[in-house]
């Protein structure tokens, strides 16, 4: 049977109807199929592929990315924290009467920070996956290589009261000028100092309400790893490797992750990447 | 058929010659007896002077803490840890003998710290480092040259190692006002922290008010509780590093 050729043109409209509305029905079941935190991702995408090995700094050091970052970590400046557990391979850092060393239980706390800052839906990086060393300069040029990167380092002391946490922010460095737009790698973290000490007392206040005795404020020190760090940047010290105990650390962990992750959340206001927008550090 | 009896054979040693014999070996073992215990203490104490390290025999050639009886005594004020919990430092008062001479006056008031307080649980400085040498630059900066035991011995962290740092540049500052900077070395050699964390390759702020340093009204604030850090003159950021443009 044929169509009259005139009924050609009166079927047009119900076809581009069809067409429409065939369009309209597919998108609408693409984005209910999409999970919550993807359907809130807002504009701030993420620089690197989830999951992957980028090489980065002088040293060529592998990193491998976390999980995607959920919509509220994306909306602020932080999007990405650099978890750097101190010292590793021969050098094993601070050393308890017990055999407990200070490289192994770093680790430890870094996998305990790295998943609470994941459930904030921060992307971490680690500056060490395994019983390696890496330079202070290759750990701080992870952080270097990012946007929007908090850098935080993790010790365990040698002495202390037991069961108490100190934050530390590097003290005071010359101011950094720039006449070519470079900041000099010796003294990186020079234009992020007050930065430093805001997500500093953030993350000190969080662990003095879980670890009494612990100071309310952030300690200034000398430290060598966040010197050349450019990038708001921490020191966090558990006390200490001499308990007679080790599950007495191993009972730390989780209040210290959750108090940093509570502490970067905090932060995440006050941080502001300059060129989107916002005021510089 | 029987054997021949063999005749019990007679003593070879007369009497007299036995007597004496015995009478010797009498006083030999009376003599053993009196001196093996001074012998045994004698050996101990060669086998001790054997251990004894480099390090421990430098220090007896460079302890004796340079004192001039003529020395004014002046009362000196140390920094120490105020509690057991290695928190924060305290000055303590003595009084010493203490040269006008400021590279002497600083080796004398060092050596002091490093022998630490009374009580050996607020010191901040291992007991077995040993200051080699101290020099003042015609700029103010003194350079603190010590055995490699500060850095082999002091307890591993961030802590421990800032505090004795501070309680050297405190008890500089407080002592012998021509050093305005601190710069530590260990063993004559430049070495990137102390102990692991403590950043060594700058200088460290003694006499702030007088300093060179550039310090932000921040940064005076911090000084009063952290010695604050010159990094060391360095050049922009070479191309094959990662940087960042400065943030302006």
């Amino acid at each position: 049977m044929l169509l009259p050729v005139g009924n050609l043109s009166s079927l047009r409209l119900p076809f581009i109807s069809g067409i429409a509305s065939l369009f309209l029905t597919g998108a609408v079941t693409a984005l209910a199929l999409k999970s919550p935190s993807q359907t809130q991702q807002p504009a701030v995408a993420s620089r690197a592929p989830f999951a992957s090995s980028i090489p980065v700094g002088q040293g060529g050091t592998s990193v491998t990315l976390g999980s995607p970052p959920a919509a509220e970590a994306a909306q602020g400046g932080v999007n990405m924290v650099v978890l750097d557990p101190a010292h590793g391979g021969t050098d094993l850092g601070a050393r308890g009467t017990g055999g407990i060393q200070e490289s192994e239980i770093t680790m430890e706390f870094a996998a305990e920070v790295r998943r609470a800052l994941e459930q904030q839906g921060f992307q971490v990086v680690l500056t060490r996956q395994g019983n390696d060393n890496p330079s202070f300069d290759d750990r701080s040029a992870i952080a270097n290589a990012q946007r929007g990167a908090v850098f935080i380092t993790l010790h365990i002391a040698s002495t202390g009261l037991p069961g108490t946490v100190r934050v530390y922010v590097n003290s005071d460095l010359p101011p950094v000028t720039s006449p070519n737009g470079f900041i000099p790698w010796d003294r990186a973290q020079a234009p992020y100092l007050g930065l430093s000490r805001k997500l500093g007392d953030l993350v000190q206040g969080m662990l003095m309400q879980r670890f009494k005795g612990s100071p309310d404020t952030a300690q200034t020190g000398t430290i060598r790893q966040l010197r050349t760090t450019a990038a708001p940047a921490i020191a966090v010290e558990v006390s200490s490797v001499v308990v007679n105990d080790r599950s007495d650390l191993d009972h730390m962990a989780p209040g210290v992750a959750d108090a940093i992750a509570r502490g970067v959340v905090a932060f995440k206001p006050f941080y502001v990447i300059p060129g989107t927008g916002g005021a510089s550090p | 058929m029987t054997e021949p009896r063999m005749e019990p054979a007679k003593h070879p040693l007369n009497r007299p010659l036995r007597f004496w014999l015995i009478t010797l070996l009498v006083f030999a073992v009376l003599g053993a007896a009196i001196f093996a215990p001074i012998l045994g203490k004698r050996m101990k104490r060669a086998a001790r002077l054997q251990q004894q390290s480099e390090e421990q025999a430098r220090r007896e050639l460079t302890q004796p803490i340079p004192v001039n009886p003529s020395d004014p005594r002046v009362k000196a004020k140390l920094f120490w840890l105020s509690d057991a919990d290695n928190s924060v430092l305290a000055p303590v008062v003595v009084e010493l003998p203490l040269s006008n001479d400021p590279v002497l006056r600083s080796k004398q008031v060092l050596n002091t710290l490093l022998a630490g307080p009374v009580d050996a649980e607020l010191r901040t400085l291992p007991p077995d480092a040993v200051l080699l040498a101290f020099y003042l630059l015609p700029d103010g900066t003194g350079v603190a040259d010590f055995s490699a035991a500060l850095a082999t011995s002091i307890p591993s962290g961030i802590a421990s190692e800032q505090l004795a740092v501070d309680s050297m540049a405190r008890t500089l500052e407080a002592n012998v006002p021509q050093v305005k900077r601190l710069k530590i070395l260990i063993h004559g050699q430049e070495v990137e922290t102390l102990a692991g964390h403590v950043d060594l390759t700058g200088t460290f702020v003694v006499n702030a008010d007088t300093g060179q340093t550039p310090a932000n009204s921040a940064a005076a604030g911090a000084a009063s509780k952290t010695s604050a850090f010159i990094a060391p003159p360095s050049p922009l950021t070479p191309d094959h590093r990662v940087v960042k443009l400065a943030q302006r």
